[in-house]
């Protein structure tokens, strides 16, 4: 049979938290927590990982500090004109130009890693979402066979949610 | 009442009020900025058709009122990302409802600012060849020239503000898209890029978000760093100064947070958020406004040390003109608005009175803009051999253009004001104590 999607609506956070614990003991197939706010105490439970945006955000910066040195250098050894009685690769104020291209490079990767981890842009809005959720309810939506539905309704009206909806 | 009396739900709807249909009045101001950019544009245009001798720019002045406004609206741009990332990165929670205007004012002013080179140019059309890109000459800019280096400062600054300006207001879009109807609907899905606030989206969300303050921290500082030496490289006197990066970085800070002031007084007052942006939020950064006063004022001191002390004649003579010569008044008006007015934010009184925050906030810009003014101009006009000194008079064209760019600037922000929400709404709801059954309140 097919799996069906229950989401549970909270007003209150304490509650969410208490249902929370007891249905990821029971591990349902897919469980998604909407929230208005962000909350250290939901991402220790649900992502511990530190997120992959720092491996980008790291690259992008390498690539343009070696990039902005690289370039510096290398256009102006192909002009070999001096000017103000510098040598031709000058070293401080490529600097500028390395730091410049670090910070650059580094947030445009870190951008690409935001898109890349979440799929955004993702217009497609689930059925299980709310439009209570972006401003005072949290939400805990579940994906469960046919057979535990009843098990995981009781739980969500047991830990205090409002209402609880099948989608 | 304080912020953290409210409820998350009145968050919302304080904040998405702003957001409204607009009245016959906003269109009213509307046509009035439009037309001021108007003027702007057709002097800008007539510039164009009839070349730069229309301006004052000429022998020994070579720039003028429109690098004193690039590098106003560059300093303008800097108090968004202090309060926007390095605040964020100290958890001062007093920014959490200003950030996101002071942030927009960033972006705007820097794309006003950018405008300046361009319109000082002259031949704009060739404006690309300041970027470096292959090309069939095979030439190449030249990257020991600060002037490049400014051009790169300056388009990374642009760059990476918007993008985080742009990532900031995602979960507040979200919350416009759910509560419009019609067309504003549609507009806030497409531009929230489908933002659900799931758990892995305020994960990873967060971890970039940090990065970006992170970055961004650094770069604001670099910014008018860079742009000081476009002046500090030089050998002219008054410029040629190993003070000049962190004295340009504190003014630049000092302008902006006087802007911000000048911006959130009436936007509290039109869209009724005077429960987001207190009175304590105005007064923290009127105290900040101390802190930058004092570093600026200093800075006009140790130049004038430095003249005597240095026994340079050249630098003693051009600070000795600076205060008594020519330009005199607009030397005055720069120490007594940039570092004696804001003395007066000492008067717990005057730091919490609405009126007195708005008129020195515009006096502090007025202050500033002459600082930038009397740098550029006096020594330019007064440097090595008396045989070459000469007068620079910003000509009408030059007016018209100033007061354009103060119009375009305003009517981004206006324009951004009715449409984006100007207060975050999800990190002031971090502000309120979390809705709890036991022992704590309803969200």
């Amino acid at each position: 049979m097919k799996p069906v999607s229950l989401v549970g609506v909270f007003a209150h956070f304490d509650e969410l938290m208490e249902a929370l614990q007891k249905v990821k003991e029971k591990k349902p197939e897919r469980l998604v927590v909407y929230s208005p706010v962000p909350h250290h105490k939901l991402e220790e439970i649900l992502e511990p990982k530190p997120s992959p945006v720092r491996y980008f955000a790291l690259a992008g910066a390498l690539t343009g500090l070696f990039g902005g040195f690289g370039l510096a250098i290398w256009s102006s050894l192909k002009w070999g004109l001096i000017t103000g009685g510098k040598p031709i690769v000058s070293i401080p104020p490529f600097i500028v130009v390395g730091f410049e291209l670090t910070i650059l490079f580094g947030a445009l990767a870190t951008l690409v890693g935001l898109i890349l981890t979440h799929q955004f842009p993702a217009y497609k809005i689930p059925g299980t979402y709310d439009a209570r959720f972006s401003v005072d309810r949290f939400g805990l939506a579940v994906r469960v066979s046919q057979e535990q539905r009843n098990e995981f309704e009781a739980i969500l009206k047991s830990a205090g949610a409002e209402e609880v909806h099948v989608r | 009442m304080k912020t953290t009396d409210l409820t998350y739900s009145e968050v919302n709807s304080l904040v998405l009020r702003m957001l409204e249909p607009p009245r016959k009045a906003y269109f009213g101001i509307l046509f009035f900025l439009l037309s001021v950019v108007g003027i702007g544009v057709t002097a800008w245009a007539y510039q164009i058709f009839r070349g730069m001798g229309v301006t004052g720019l000429n022998n020994p002045v070579g720039w003028g009122v429109y690098i004193t406004d690039f590098v106003f609206w560059v300093g303008i741009a800097h108090s968004g990302t202090l309060i926007s990332a390095i605040l964020y990165l100290f958890r001062a929670r007093w920014r959490t409802s200003i950030y996101r205007s002071a942030e927009a004012m960033t972006v705007f002013a820097v794309l006003t600012a950018g405008l300046f080179p361009l319109i000082h140019l002259g031949r704009v059309w060739l404006f690309y060849w300041l970027f470096p890109y292959p090309n069939q000459r095979f030439l190449w800019p030249n990257f020991r020239s600060p002037l490049i280096l400014d051009v790169l400062a300056v388009s990374t600054y642009l760059t990476v503000s918007s993008v985080f300006f742009f990532i900031g207001l995602l979960p507040d879009i979200a919350a416009a898209r759910d509560q419009a109807t019609g067309w504003r609907k549609k507009v806030y899905a497409v531009l929230s890029l489908g933002w659900k606030g799931t758990h892995r989206l305020w994960h990873h969300y967060g971890a970039a978000y940090l990065f970006f303050a992170a970055l961004a921290t650094p770069l604001v500082i670099s910014v008018h760093s860079v742009v000081s030496w476009d002046f500090a490289l030089s050998i002219i006197p008054g410029w040629h100064s190993t003070i000049f990066a962190p004295y340009f970085v504190a003014g630049a800070i000092h302008s902006g947070l006087a802007m911000v002031l000048t911006i959130l007084i009436p936007l509290r007052k039109i869209f009724k958020v005077e429960k987001l942006i207190t009175l304590d939020n105005l007064e923290a950064m009127a105290k900040m406004i101390i802190l930058t006063g004092l570093i600026v004022g200093y800075a006009y001191a140790t130049e004038f040390f430095i003249a005597w002390y240095s026994g340079n004649q050249y630098e003693y003579e051009i600070f000795r003109w600076r205060a008594t010569g020519d330009y005199a008044a607009e030397y005055w008006i720069m120490v007594v608005f940039n570092s004696l007015i804001p003395l007066l934010f000492f008067v717990k009184r005057i730091r919490r009175s609405v009126a007195w925050l708005f008129a020195l906030g515009i006096l502090i810009n007025i202050g500033m803009w002459f600082e930038r003014y009397v740098i550029i101009v006096t020594s330019l006009a007064h440097d090595f051999l008396p045989y070459a000194w000469g007068h620079y008079k910003p000509s009408l064209v030059e007016f018209a253009i100033t007061l354009g760019s103060f119009g375009w600037f305003f009517l981004l922000f206006f324009s951004f004001a009715k449409f984006l929400p100007a207060i975050s709404i999800a990190e002031t709801k971090e502000l309120l104590p979390l809705p709890v059954k036991r022992g704590g309140k309803r969200g």
